[in-house]
């Protein structure tokens, strides 16, 4: 039997095509040789894979006739794609290509950027300035010398080596003062000063770096608590050219400034920030900064050393946030926050004076 | 859920190779599926290829004793689309979260391998088909996919009689055999 014809005697016995005569006498031969019973194994899959190659092709071409007709009779329709998709395609497809542009452009950039730093007069980097306050000497002594004027004695011994300054304003009545963060950098103690001159001891409650916010509590016996505070803390967003105005602390003085709200982010698009229209000196850190109802929106924290009247504020819903916080760590420091003000529809110069004796200065003592 | 008579009978029509089966599934399904291959990155193509490979997982599934449908044909349908289309954006690096239909989904996955082990083998056939040179392949392209008989391929062909013609498909036969082999191994 040659090898054609044993291919054919495989296929005529794998589909049952034999009589029985014949399919015995193959049988046997296979029993008897197990090279035959081995090519027929071989056979046997091979077949099988011939067949299910058929089928799959058979039903590949009914696939594709089908989608043919349907197409063609309109149940099957390209799909137009929306806008959004195709300019996502597009990306995908040249992303590659925009990525080595962007990089050429990048590098060139660079380049022009090293050339233009090497080339032009050196300039203080530093473009952010804390807006504390750094008590000159000169100022002490007046300071001093004025609270002995007003007869009202200092809690601080003198020769207290008094360094940074920065305001702070009531949140609760029972004396919990906010303010920035950094205005208390590196305080061994912290005295607030009042509107009307008299200095009291406070604690640091909590002080939170990425917020630039901090929480004081005035811890003295002399301090009487007022009955409630007319302005709330904003839990709003607020909008582009809102005016607001500061009350705050850059000299011993207090001091009012207005502005408008100029941007929704702070420096690099922070989102914790207002960027604020506002003239505001070392010494405003930590001020509240009021919109036309008397609400807190936001706490002024740095200002644009390179651009005139940039300040930042960090934004008051922060100041909610803080809170949850401190109840974690704190939890004996019960804090109630008003969100409404009960300064709405009042003339700005009343506002400034109900608020004013609520808005006190930071005093921070190094060592 | 209970699947229907009808649904079942669709089903088993698809291992089948009915026409009229395929074309109500193709004609219901396609829609669903070509919206989600070109929502996710994918354009008219990239559908059509990806639809037709799930239609024959479909297919493979009805002819196989073992399996038992456990959903609606378009669930089975979407959920291997969606895996299919998944691997090749992997395979493409351009891995985008999928946009997510209100379709129910099933794991596949093991149906899929299944799939690729076959697929494999279907491939291997193709590629000894490939090698095997005229007039050999259409030859048992006639036999084996087109189904005509062997008086058909005699008189289309040009040989004297049938018997000729078959003598010629199992020499072809044994060539492709050995072709086939040698790229089984190789794989």
């Amino acid at each position: 039997m040659d090898q054609a014809h044993l291919a054919e005697a495989v296929e005529r016995y794998l589909k049952g095509e034999m009589d029985p005569q014949e399919r015995h006498a193959f049988e046997e031969a296979r029993k008897n040789n197990p090279e035959l019973d081995q090519t027929v194994v071989e056979y046997q899959f091979f077949f099988d894979e011939m067949e299910r190659y058929g089928t799959i092709r058979r039903f590949k071409s009914n696939l594709y006739d089908t989608h043919h007709t349907l197409q063609e009779n309109g149940q099957i329709k390209d799909l137009h794609l929306p806008a959004s998709t195709r300019i996502l395609n597009m990306w995908t497809k040249y992303r590659r290509v925009v990525a080595v542009a962007a990089s050429i452009a990048g590098i060139t950039a660079l380049l022009i950027s090293g050339m233009i730093s090497i080339f032009s007069p050196n300039r203080p980097i530093r473009d952010l300035e804390e807006l504390r306050r750094k008590v000159s000497n000169l100022e002490r002594q007046s300071s001093n010398q004025r609270a002995e004027i007003n007869n009202v004695k200092s809690k601080i011994a003198p020769g207290t080596d008094v360094r940074f300054g920065g305001t702070s304003f009531l949140i609760d009545p029972k004396g919990i003062l906010l303010t920035s963060a950094h205005v208390l950098n590196g305080a061994k103690k912290v005295y607030v000063q009042s509107n009307d001159g008299v200095d009291y001891l406070a604690e640091i409650v909590h002080q939170d770096e990425a917020s630039d916010l901090a929480i004081l509590k005035i811890n003295d016996e002399e301090y009487t608590a007022p009955r409630s505070l007319p302005y709330g803390i904003s839990r709003n967003r607020s909008e582009l050219a809102e005016p607001v105005f500061t009350l705050g602390y850059p000299k011993d003085e207090i001091v009012y400034n207005e502005g408008c709200l100029s941007s929704k982010s702070g420096l690099q698009g922070d989102t914790m920030a207002y960027q604020i229209s506002i003239a505001a000196n070392p010494g405003n850190s930590g001020g509240p900064v009021f919109n036309r109802n008397g609400e807190v929106i936001g706490i002024i924290s740095t200002r644009q050393a390179s651009a005139n009247g940039v300040v930042f504020a960090t934004k008051s819903n922060n100041i909610y946030g803080l809170l949850e916080a401190i109840k974690k760590d704190a939890s004996d420091v019960n804090i109630k926050l008003r969100p409404y003000s009960s300064l709405r529809g009042t003339s700005r110069s009343e506002q400034v004076k109900k608020v004013q004796d609520h808005i006190y200065m930071v005093k921070v003592v190094l060592s | 859920m209970a699947i229907s008579e009808q649904e079942l009978a669709i089903f088993r029509a698809i291992g089948k190779n009915e026409k009229r089966a395929i074309e109500s599934v193709y004609s219901e399904n396609y829609g669903l599926i070509q919206h989600f291959v070109i929502a996710n990155n994918g354009n008219e193509d990239d559908a059509r290829d990806v639809f037709q490979e799930a239609m024959i997982v479909l297919y493979e599934k009805s002819r196989s004793p073992e399996f038992e449908l456990t959903c609606q044909i378009r669930t089975y349908l979407y959920s291997v689309c969606r895996r299919l289309w998944l691997k090749k954006l992997q395979q493409a690096r351009r891995m985008e979260t999928p946009v997510e239909g209100l379709e129910k989904l099933i794991p596949v996955e093991e149906d899929l391998e299944d799939h690729d082990k076959l697929n494999a083998q279907y491939l291997t056939m193709r590629t000894a088909m490939g090698k095997i040179g005229e007039p050999c392949k259409s030859l048992i392209e006639a036999f084996y996919v087109h189904r005509k008989n062997m008086h058909e391929i005699a008189s289309f062909f040009g040989y004297t009689n049938a018997d000729n013609a078959k003598n010629q498909k199992y020499k072809c036969l044994m060539r492709l055999k050995k072709l086939f082999f040698a790229q089984y191994k190789n794989n």
